[in-house]
């Protein structure tokens, strides 16, 4: 286990410059490239290009929500306690992107929606994932047994995962004004718009990025709770 | 000895779907009984209750001006916190008193034991809602009383007793388990408590039933679901940590 952490180092520098530099290049294409909105003006068409930014960051909140499954999955099956820090690691790094979520969501919905907050599906849905992420990090802190601590863990973590489907489906009976951007179909959304290509790009650009940012950070914070965990046993070995 | 074995793996495994119920039945019973005597629970609960629907009432007196608009927010909301009080003494009584040791060693199955205290745990809070519901009609003048609603209620009650005794046993271990059981229940009973303000609301507002049947499609799906995840998961709460890898 320590040997594998330690190798990883050099290519985890590596990683990180590739995802440091893809985030520049998102902020120029987000601020600079795409083009302009044409049927928005004023407040809406600065605030329009935060949306980037949150998509980015959904993906990456959603990599953390898919990773925390596996990792809790992968744990009760094996009973090997790295399962357990990949899916701790992701659902920190899920709760930190779902509240950049959550806040630039509030920030776009200001001057288009007219109000901070509504409790459309997706926000309820993305709201209570992340307070239960909140409550999945205050769970661990309770456990002195590592072992016990994952077994707990990835138990309220499955069952957050079949809630999450469920909180939204519930949510959506209520009405949604949400915009759906890939799939303009839906008739209980009171917005959907098309977007043009330099638009598109910048959308790929900040997904694939965020996810490289989501990685190197969730590598990072695995091999650290690797570490940790080394550290605990040596100190248990040297009493 | 070899003959001392196999008797205990035939009591174990011995009858069929009576038996096993015999045995969730002997916890639950268990449970009533020792209610009965201490009346940790029940008592504690409907007081709260009772409070709670007072300070609702008078917090939005003179600013509702119709009450069925908020009616079915209270109802669930005090049942979501009332819940909360019931559920930690579920496992936390055992804790203290160190009796869980010996349940544990009942040579029954583990998810008896779980039904069992999901059955006594629902026990509670039907009695709880029982009073409630009166309650709620002389302070508000809604009549909740209704067959429909009455079907929400019982699903949605199944559904958070099933979880939330679960999720009591996760948090009887940890120090702070009385603060801690509610962050962790309320966010995953959101689909629960959403379908059942939604279910009232649209009870009281005489919708026709093709509106109401997705409600109580989702608290029943949420109750199947969850009843058996938790009947897979909850042998896993109890294992001895020296069984494990630690890796």
């Amino acid at each position: 286990m320590t040997t594998s952490t330690r190798s990883w180092f050099p290519f985890l520098i590596v990683f990180d410059m590739i995802a440091a530099l893809a985030m520049a290049v998102t902020m120029w294409a987000a601020l600079l490239y795409a083009g302009d909105a044409v049927n928005l003006g004023g407040d809406e068409q600065i605030a329009q290009r935060i949306f980037y930014l949150h998509m980015g960051s959904n993906i990456a909140a959603l990599l953390g929500f898919l990773g925390s499954v596996i990792g809790s999955i992968g744990y009760l099956i094996t009973r090997r306690l790295v399962w357990d820090r990949w899916a701790a690691a992701s659902i920190e790094l899920g709760t930190i992107f779902g509240a950049a979520v959550l806040i630039s969501g509030a920030i776009w919905a200001k001057p288009t929606w007219n109000t901070y907050w509504t409790w459309d599906p997706r926000l309820t849905t993305a709201t209570i994932t992340v307070l239960i992420y909140m409550a999945y990090i205050l769970f661990r802190n309770g456990f002195e047994n590592p072992a016990t601590r994952a077994r707990f863990a990835s138990i309220y973590a499955l069952f957050a995962f079949f809630s999450v489907p469920l909180t939204y489906y519930s949510a959506r009976l209520f009405r949604s004004i949400h915009p759906i951007v890939f799939d303009g179909a839906n008739e209980e959304a009171q917005g959907s718009f098309a977007i043009g290509q330099s638009m598109a790009q910048t959308l790929t650009i900040a997904m694939i990025s965020f996810a490289l940012l989501f990685a190197a950070l969730l590598f990072h914070r695995v091999r650290q709770l690797g570490l940790e965990s080394h550290i605990e046993t040596l100190r248990e070995e040297w009493q | 000895m070899m003959d001392e074995i196999g008797e205990t793996v035939l009591i174990r495994e011995n009858g069929g779907l009576a038996a096993y119920l015999r045995r969730v039945w002997a916890v639950t019973e268990k449970d009533v009984r020792a209610e009965l005597r201490t009346k940790e629970s029940v008592g504690t609960m409907a007081v709260f209750a009772l409070l709670a629907a007072v300070v609702f009432g008078l917090a939005f007196d003179l600013r509702v001006p119709r009450p069925q608009l908020v009616v079915p927010g209270i109802l669930w909301v005090i049942i979501l916190f009332t819940g909360i009080l019931g559920l930690q003494r579920s496992f936390g009584s055992e804790m203290e008193q160190g009796t869980l040791a010996g349940l544990l060693l009942a040579p029954v199955d583990r998810s008896a034991l779980y039904f069992g205290k999901v059955a006594a745990n629902l026990f509670y809070f039907l009695v709880v809602e029982a009073l409630l519901l009166p309650t709620l009609l002389i302070l508000f003048d809604v009549n909740l009383i209704r067959p429909l609603i009455l079907l929400g209620l019982l699903l949605g009650t199944v559904g958070y007793t099933g979880v939330g005794t679960l999720f009591a046993a996760l948090t009887a271990q940890i120090r702070t388990r009385e603060t801690l059981l509610p962050v962790l229940l309320l966010p995953v009973l959101t689909p629960l408590f959403l379908a059942g303000v939604g279910l009232t609301a649209a009870i009281l507002d005489a919708r026709p039933l093709s509106d109401l049947w997705r409600w109580l499609l989702i608290l029943g799906l949420y109750d199947a679901l969850f009843l058996i995840i938790a009947f897979l998961l909850f042998d896993l709460i109890w294992v001895e940590p020296s069984n494990q890898m630690i890796q």
